[in-house]
């Protein structure tokens, strides 16, 4: 069991509890647009131009929009394991929120178990970690994987 | 008034891996621009430049560097950043001052000396920058993205491998002959396709590398160039437009699109709406192009743009490249420099170099991958942040 602790790899962009994961974003409170990551200072919608603007958890399901792999080590800062594990990468859209988000599938998971349409599920897994704490982000997975 | 400038001269520095700085290549390419307009350096009075690339980021203000490099001459100067655009950037600038009557002669400079491997943001720690902010979480370069919308196309169209493969042979033949390309090799689509994947489904051989290389262009009004030529190539339109909010289709450097969730999707989605916007200005439509140069990244990011700048309807550039229409001799043919497939990006300088290649196509000079009787071309790129560019190029 590791001693360390677990804290977001970016402040204001997920919630850093393993047991129930969720992504942090704003929602306008005139038109109701959603934005990730969270925007607090004018809605975007030209049209509106509200200034209110609420934090909101996102939706931990969604459908795979489209997917690809990352077969190279990617360069920093992104911290790479050594030796380098290929893994793969979706975008999935969330219904309520009619967003796309990217983000890693978890290990174990290649483009081979991917289809576009299928029903994706927000987790949080270990970017990378030092002697103190592990540091956490989103990934995608199957549901019911 | 009329609308249009003139290309009166276009020249390029050969893109490749030359080890130099990329002033030098922007001055050779700017000197041949001048010899080609018959035109010289002190004619100049503005100059716009496109700026280079440092990890992401213009690192160097180009036009005041080339404007420095070729010798001061109180020429009055611009330099436009908008990552694969800033050559668009730089064209409308100059275009504009010759337009309004502030300019009589504009130098057009873009060039770079790439890194090589993928493009990364620059150091240090900065939540608050899409493109650092994707790097680091996940992992994700610019080919993700390619990935993302080849996979796309697949599922949504019936792309095939083979689909894409095709692109990258028929460009690398295009550009065979092509003296300005750093690829002048012919491959077959089992050679693409037996290259490593880097992003699926997408294999090394149909992504674009990184290069260095420069591309100018010598803009006048139309007045002053039909002193110097019978029948200059001419400018009639040029767009740099921005997406339309909701954009909902996932786009560099972002980690997510816009909500759809009060507005819904945008009437025109915003890679469709770059060429548009020219084709509006210009007065042209799809149906009057003979010649395009589109930005093709990917291989399959090119039959992405059949369909943006109207050469077919979504779900048809399948079609199109297994008929041969986007191949020299074919219905309308895209690419015949070789496009970025030949001849790797150099940011500043891809929408320029654009510009000259149906400069050559429309005076008849592209020797080896000639399309006879060419008389109107358009341009199609897209830069990071949301910078469309489109050019219209007519004789």
């Amino acid at each position: 069991m590791s001693e360390k602790t677990t804290v977001a790899a970016v402040e204001g962009l997920l919630v850093a509890d393993p047991s129930a994961p969720r992504l942090l974003g704003s929602r306008c409170k005139a038109c109701g647009t959603y934005y990730f990551p969270a925007e607090h200072t004018l809605c975007r919608t030209p049209t509106c131009s509200s200034t209110e603007l609420e934090s909101v958890e996102l939706s931990t399901e969604g459908v795979l929009w489209s997917y690809t792999s990352a077969n190279y080590k990617p360069p920093a800062p992104f911290v790479a394991k050594e030796p380098f594990e290929p893994f793969a990468i979706a975008a999935v859209t969330l219904e309520r929120e009619q967003l796309t988000v990217l983000g890693q599938v978890v290990p174990g998971v290649g483009v081979d178990a991917l289809k576009t349409g299928m029903a994706m599920e927000l987790t949080l897994g270990t970017l990378h970690e030092d002697d103190e704490q592990r540091y956490l982000t989103w990934q995608w997975k199957p549901v019911g994987h | 008034m009329s609308q249009e400038v003139a290309v009166l001269g276009v020249g390029m520095h050969p893109w490749g891996k030359w080890g130099e700085s990329f002033v030098k290549y922007g001055v050779r390419a700017a000197q041949d621009a001048l010899r080609d307009a018959g035109l010289a350096w002190n004619d100049v009075d503005f100059v716009a430049g496109a700026d280079t690339v440092r990890n992401g980021y213009p690192g160097y203000v180009a036009g005041a560097t080339f404007a420095q490099a070729l010798g001061w001459s109180g020429a009055e100067v611009v330099s436009c950043y908008g990552a694969c655009a800033s050559g668009a950037q730089a064209i409308s600038v100059a275009r504009s001052r010759i337009l309004s009557g502030e300019a009589k002669v504009a130098l057009v400079v873009g060039a770079d000396a790439a890194p090589k491997g993928f493009f990364a943001p620059q150091g240090g720690r900065r939540p608050d920058d899409p493109d650092w902010l994707r790097f680091y979480l996940h992992g994700i370069t610019n080919p993700t993205y390619f990935g993302l919308w080849a996979r796309r196309r697949m599922d949504l169209y019936g792309a095939t491998s083979s689909d894409f493969a095709k692109v990258k042979v028929k460009n690398a033949r295009h550009g065979l002959h092509n003296p300005n390309a750093r690829y002048r090799k012919e491959v077959t689509e089992d050679e693409v396709l037996g290259s490593k994947v880097v992003a699926d489904p997408l294999h090394l051989l149909e992504i674009c590398a990184t290069s260095d290389g420069g591309a100018a262009l010598v803009l006048t009004s139309l007045d002053f160039a039909r002193k110097h030529t019978t029948k200059p190539v001419t400018i009639p339109a040029v767009s740099t437009v921005t997406p339309a909010f909701p954009n909902t289709v996932i786009e560099m450097p972002n980690l997510a699109t816009d909500s759809g969730a009060s507005s819904g999707p945008p009437e025109t989605p915003f890679k469709a709406s770059i060429a548009k916007r020219a084709y509006d200005r210009a007065g042209v439509g799809p149906e009057d192009v003979d010649v395009a140069e589109v930005y093709d990244l990917s291989t399959a990011l090119e039959l992405d743009w059949y369909e943006d700048i109207g050469l077919c309807a979504p779900g048809e550039a399948e079609r199109l490249i297994r008929d041969g229409d986007t191949t020299i001799g074919g219905r309308v043919p895209v690419n015949p420099s070789g496009g970025l497939a030949c001849f790797g990006e150099a940011v500043p300088a891809q929408a320029i170099a654009q510009v000259c290649e149906l400069t050559w196509q429309l005076r008849g000079q592209a020797e080896g991958r000639q399309i006879e009787g060419a008389k109107l071309g358009v341009t199609a790129n897209q830069g990071l942040f949301g910078h469309g560019s489109s050019v219209i190029v007519k004789r």
